[in-house]
């Protein structure tokens, strides 16, 4: 071991009462900041998790129409036109196969599904239901939203026959599993399909309106024959889906919609949260770190004797600074492992005692084994930095001064 | 100038302290040399500069003017480092009231002055610092720490460490100061003992004058002068 360290583990050993306080503080300090963290990403992924479980990262239409000028402005004609909106039909994206093909090929892109949605009329006997078709490929759209966590009952099977409803629309129809529904758009084109699965996202107004068809059987309903009307993508970096949409539409010519815009309030909402945390995590740091240094101020004018002696037996300035430095490095890391102890206690025991009827956690807690090395890193910088100026005195020390003081 | 046997050479050394135009010359030239092997007590009223001249032999005080060499080794172009360096090599320190580090047992507080110079504790060094507590009579007393010993072991403590990195030059500032006569007596016969030993050149700061007399050769200190 080296002399910098015995010395510095030596003076922390000998000042017990004077280590515990750091200590604790420290602990105290990293405890609060892996509680928070955990506490706060937990809810976060929680929230996020629920708001895109229905939600792909990303999805891609075509641009909507509009109305072309037929008369030009030029320079010696002016034109006072109204220009009416056009009314947006539901238009399949040009070449989708090859764009899923290009999609397919980005190493940001884990999944992409193809969709075919558009409205309709659910009709058993006199009831008449409003309902959003969902035309999609099973396998593929799985990948976006997992439907099959969401079944409750049935499975989620979709093909020529089966289709999949909401628990909401299921009951104002009046079915059950093997039931049969018609389906009917404005104009006139039906199909009667029998209800293999009953899901439940979560979401009221999604279980009343999703009907879950095949890709074929709402292009016939849509009149969009071999077309889709968007593309579902997901990202790896959920945070990086805005960014990456606005690449994947350059690259493609068509909008692209993000969570993050499509959810625009529940970002603001995350950011502002993720602020607020990161505020109180820093002035905890800064409380840690006045501890730190107004203890270690008080151990250097006690060690000035020690010192004293040390400079005169061959120590050298450097070294007395380094074992300061250290003995704030050391607090730092050894308080910073303690902290993640007591913060993983705290947060599990909050955890394990709110919870929903169910038996769910009220607070689902996040313990990321980076949020413990960034804690650790942080809390030894801190400590080395807090040790700064206890470091530098005792290093300015004149041994003279020192060992006369007694 | 630099006789090999000259441990020790003084010329001219003047100490000034003050500023704001109120000074006090401690030191008025002072011209010394202590050669290797010699046994000498510095004597002198309070006030009289010793604890200055002790400390700027020491290397632990710059003086104001005038030539210090250490075993022939100009110390006064040398750079804060180097002095540290130097300090740790040709000279021992023995305290008046043993200054020693109280976080360590009495073998790690002989081990220090090796520590220091290696960067970390090896056997070698302690096995030296079991042999040298074991020369001042403390075999049984390695693992004590400070506080557990009386106050002679602790000097005897403090003088194997002053012995630990066999330095040339031994500086003792009231070696027996606080001490009983029986246990100052046995301590100065210690420091005379290991002078006969080892031929190391002892400079020691006395008030004693029973004790200045046992010693080979006294330079008297009066009002920052040497008068004998």
């Amino acid at each position: 071991m080296r002399i910098e360290w015995l010395l510095a583990l030596r003076f922390l050993k000998e000042g017990r009462a004077q280590t515990f306080f750091m200590l604790g503080g420290v602990t105290m300090g990293v405890g609060v900041i892996v509680f928070l963290t955990a506490l706060i990403t937990g809810l976060q992924r929680s929230i996020i998790d629920k708001t895109l479980g229905t939600q792909a990262h990303v999805v891609m239409r075509m641009p909507d129409d509009e109305a072309r000028r037929i008369i030009k402005p030029d320079s010696v004609r002016t034109v006072s036109a109204n220009i009416e909106r056009r009314a947006q039909r539901l238009s399949s994206i040009l070449q989708w196969q090859q764009v899923m093909r290009e999609l397919e090929k980005r190493t940001e892109v884990t999944a992409v599904s193809p969709l075919v949605a558009g409205p309709s009329f659910a009709i058993r006997g006199n009831a008449t239901k409003s309902v959003a078709l969902m035309g999609i490929d099973q396998e593929k759209y799985t990948r976006i939203v997992p439907m099959a966590s969401f079944m409750k009952e049935g499975e989620f099977r979709i093909s020529a026959n089966d289709a999949a409803v909401g628990t909401d629309l299921a009951r104002e129809l009046g079915v059950t599993l093997g039931d049969k529904i018609r389906l009917q758009t404005a104009d006139g084109r039906s199909e009667t399909i029998t209800v293999a699965g009953i899901f439940d996202v979560g979401i009221r107004d999604l279980n009343r309106r999703w009907v879950f068809i095949t890709l074929r059987s709402a292009q016939n309903l849509l009149d969009l024959v071999g077309g889709v009307s968007s593309i579902d993508v997901t990202v790896r970096e959920l945070f990086k889906a805005e960014v990456i949409g606005q690449q994947l539409a350059r690259q493609t010519g068509l909008t692209a919609e993000s969570w993050m815009k499509t959810n625009a309030q529940l970002m603001v909402g995350l950011k502002s949260q993720s602020a607020s945390s990161y505020m109180i995590q820093f002035f905890v740091i800064i409380s840690v770190a006045f501890g730190i240094t107004s203890v270690l101020v008080v151990s250097v004018i006690q060690k000035s004797r020690e010192v004293g002696i040390l400079r005169a037996m061959g120590c050298s300035r450097r070294r007395i600074r380094n074992i300061f430095l250290l003995q704030g490095g050391l607090v730092g890391l050894v308080g910073s492992l303690l902290g993640s102890g007591l913060g993983t206690l705290l947060v599990t025991f909050f955890a394990s005692t709110a919870k929903n009827p169910d038996g769910t956690p009220i607070f689902p807690v996040v313990l990321e084994p980076g949020m413990f090395l960034i804690a650790a890193g942080v809390a030894t910088v801190t400590g080395i930095l807090a040790a700064a100026a206890p470091a530098v005195r005792a290093a300015k020390l004149d041994p003279v001064v020192a060992i006369r003081n007694v | 100038m630099s006789d090999m046997n000259n441990i020790l050479q003084l010329s001219d050394v003047r100490k000034v302290y003050g500023n704001d135009g109120i000074t006090t010359e401690v030191l008025h030239g002072i011209d010394l040399t202590l050669q290797r092997g010699e046994f000498t007590a510095l004597i002198g009223p309070s006030g009289s500069g010793k604890s200055t001249l002790l400390n700027i032999i020491g290397l632990l005080e710059q003086p104001t003017s005038g030539v210090i060499r250490v075993q022939g080794q100009e110390t006064g172009t040398l750079a804060d480092e180097e002095l540290t360096r130097l300090r740790g090599r040709s000279i021992g320190f023995v305290f008046q009231f043993h200054h020693l580090i109280p976080a360590f047992t009495a073998l790690e507080n002989v081990m220090m002055p090796l520590m220091l110079e290696a960067g970390r504790p090896t056997p070698q060094q302690r096995e030296r610092a079991t042999a040298l507590l074991t020369r001042v009579g403390l075999a049984d007393r390695l693992d004590f720490k400070p506080a557990k010993l009386s106050g002679g072991q602790q000097q005897r403590v403090a003088i194997a460490r002053a012995l630990a990195a066999d330095p040339p030059l031994i500086l003792a500032d009231e070696p027996t100061g606080n001490l009983d006569t029986a246990a100052a007596d046995e301590i100065f016969k210690l420091l005379y003992e290991v002078n006969q030993e080892s031929g190391t050149t002892f400079l020691i700061i006395t008030h004693d004058p029973r004790l200045a007399h046992r010693c080979r050769r006294v330079v008297e200190l009066v009002d920052g002068r040497i008068v004998g």
